[in-house]
């Protein structure tokens, strides 16, 4: 069976700013990223729509210590964003000098763009992730 | 079903970077256990190993075959479990269900890691293929960092100051501190036993808020137990701990757990699991060998698995009812930040304590005197992969 949307095309949307995701006709839920199955019910009877960015900061954290390969990053604030529409996405802040983050964060507007992660010797090449900034 | 119980465990010193090999680490803790069992290797019907990284650590894949080789075991079925951190929870429960089918009678479960054998770098890069690798890797996500996000998340949404908060994690802190120093396998043996909350707080920021101090070490180890069937058992050990209740769930990328968050979910399923086919309530518990990679860890797990009431935890740990002598005894082997967290052996390491607190064997330091029912609790990634079990003292 055919997954309706692909990590491939998903990236290739995310590189246009597009959030790409899938609508459950059965629950209505929204599941982002893709997958085979709604995240809410199982069913696999969805269609691929586009999803607005627009959210508010959930939660943050300045990382200070990276990964091999990642060290030059840091210090890098890494966000979790609750979209308008329901789901939780994964990326970085920018614009905010990461060693003032505090939990005022928390609850901010933000609008979001993209950067390419060029990947490394165990990614399977590369993937683009969110980047937020605060709105207005 | 047959009662399955516990008849020997073994474990080496989990430590720092250290050169035993894996196979030669695992070997130790094995035949530790099977010789307290009154067993030889020729005994043991298959082998349930856990291990994360090996490949990695060591360039070695299909680690279990060279171990059951080493020690003996020879041409039996070994078995490799791979979930994270909670890869030997899933390797004694697997085992505790091929010998309550009926199918052996005798099998020897475990772990082992060389976690710290690679180095902060690599290990942070290892620890993080445990989140989403396609969608939250690209943006820098680190296994700290993932519990870094639940305690803002945690503070948030219980209303709770993120200083006070903080304090309340050190405190999480000071208690595995003062339970490690006295057990001579931590890998902090010796060390921290009085720190003062002003160095925890003040030290090096892994990721905002949480220090050095908040976190779990890299760890080298391994652990083992063999478990047998209760007519076997009987005839081998006056003292079998059976495991009387398991639970094991998993869940997706963290992102997607926010139905829940900063509840961890799948401990709820996984718990309430084990709760069930034990007949026990969190009440009933004496101790409990909780995961707490992290001092926010320990508050969510606590919390999760019904000791106390969402948002309470940290006033618990403030009012030693977390404690050896409190409403359950947590960690009183230093749990993962003071033991140590050799990944692949942890959940072994668990039931290892949780059968010398019950035989009475560990120092009297952090004994928890007459336990009669305890806990495991393992947790891999950011809440992957949840196993819970129930053990139960077989004598009176
Ligand atoms: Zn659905």
């Amino acid at each position: 069976m055919e997954q309706k949307l692909y990590f491939k095309d998903y990236n290739e949307a995310l590189k246009q700013n597009k959030l790409l995701g899938l609508k459950c006709r059965q629950c209505k839920a929204i599941t982002v990223p893709p997958k085979m199955a709604c995240r809410q019910c199982g069913s696999t009877d969805m269609d691929v729509i586009e999803v607005k960015t627009d959210g508010k900061i959930k939660t943050f954290t300045t990382v200070f210590v990276g990964a091999e390969g990642r060290e030059s990053e840091v210090p890098y604030i890494l966000v979790i964003v609750e979209l308008e529409e329901g789901p939780w996405l994964m990326g970085n802040l920018e614009g905010v000098d990461p060693k003032t983050a505090t939990m005022e964060l928390i609850g901010k507007k933000v609008k979001m763009g993209n950067k390419v992660f060029a990947g490394d010797k165990y990614s399977a090449g590369e993937s683009a992730r969110p980047i937020f900034s605060l709105a207005g | 079903m047959q009662k399955v119980a516990v008849v020997g465990v073994g474990e080496t010193k989990f430590s720092g970077p250290q050169t035993k090999t894996e196979v030669e680490l695992f070997a130790e803790a094995a035949m530790e256990a099977i010789t307290e069992s009154n067993l030889t290797p020729q005994d043991i019907k298959a082998l349930f190993i856990g291990n994360a990284l090996g490949d990695i650590e060591e360039g070695q894949g299909m680690i279990a075959s060279y171990i059951a080789e080493n020690i003996g075991c020879r041409y039996v079925p070994a078995n490799r479990y791979e979930g994270a951190c909670a890869s030997a929870s899933m390797a004694v429960r697997d085992a505790f269900m091929w010998v309550a089918s009926g199918y052996y009678d005798i099998v020897i479960a475990g772990g082992v890691e060389r976690a710290a054998t690679m180095g902060t770098g690599l290990a942070t890069r290892t620890f993080a293929m445990f989140s989403d690798a396609r969608y939250e890797y690209p943006s820098g996500v680190t296994f700290p960092a993932v519990f870094a996000m639940l305690t803002h998340l945690y503070a948030d949404t219980y209303k709770i100051p993120l200083q006070k908060l903080r304090e309340q994690m050190a405190k999480v802190t000071m208690q595995s501190y003062k339970h490690g120093a006295i057990n001579p396998k931590a890998q902090f043996f010796g060390k921290n036993a009085d720190i003062t909350m002003e160095k925890i707080l003040g030290s090096f920021v892994v990721c905002t808020p949480l220090t050095l101090h908040d976190c779990c070490p890299f760890s080298d180890g391994a652990a083992a137990v063999v478990l047998a069937s209760e007519d076997i058992a009987k005839k081998l050990t006056k003292k079998p701990v059976y495991i009387t209740g398991i639970g094991q769930a998993s869940n997706g990328p963290l992102g997607n757990q926010n139905d829940y968050l900063p509840r961890i979910r799948a401990r709820e399923i996984s718990s309430q699991q084990a709760y069930k086919m034990a007949g026990v309530k969190p009440d009933d518990v004496d101790l409990c060998e909780l995961h707490d990679c992290f001092s926010i860890a320990s508050l969510i797990a606590a919390e999760s698995l019904g000791f106390f009431e969402y948002g309470t935890a940290g006033e618990a740990w403030e009012n030693s009812q977390a404690d050896i002598g409190g409403k359950v005894a947590i960690n009183p082997s230093g749990g993962l930040k003071s033991k140590g967290h050799p990944i692949g052996a942890t959940g072994a390491g668990q039931v290892y304590e949780i059968v010398k607190q019950m035989r009475g064997e560990v120092e009297p330091g952090r004994q928890v005197l007459d336990a009669k029912i305890g806990l495991t609790d393992t947790l891999g990634g950011d809440g992957g992969t949840l196993v819970n079990m129930v053990l139960e003292r077989g004598w009176k």
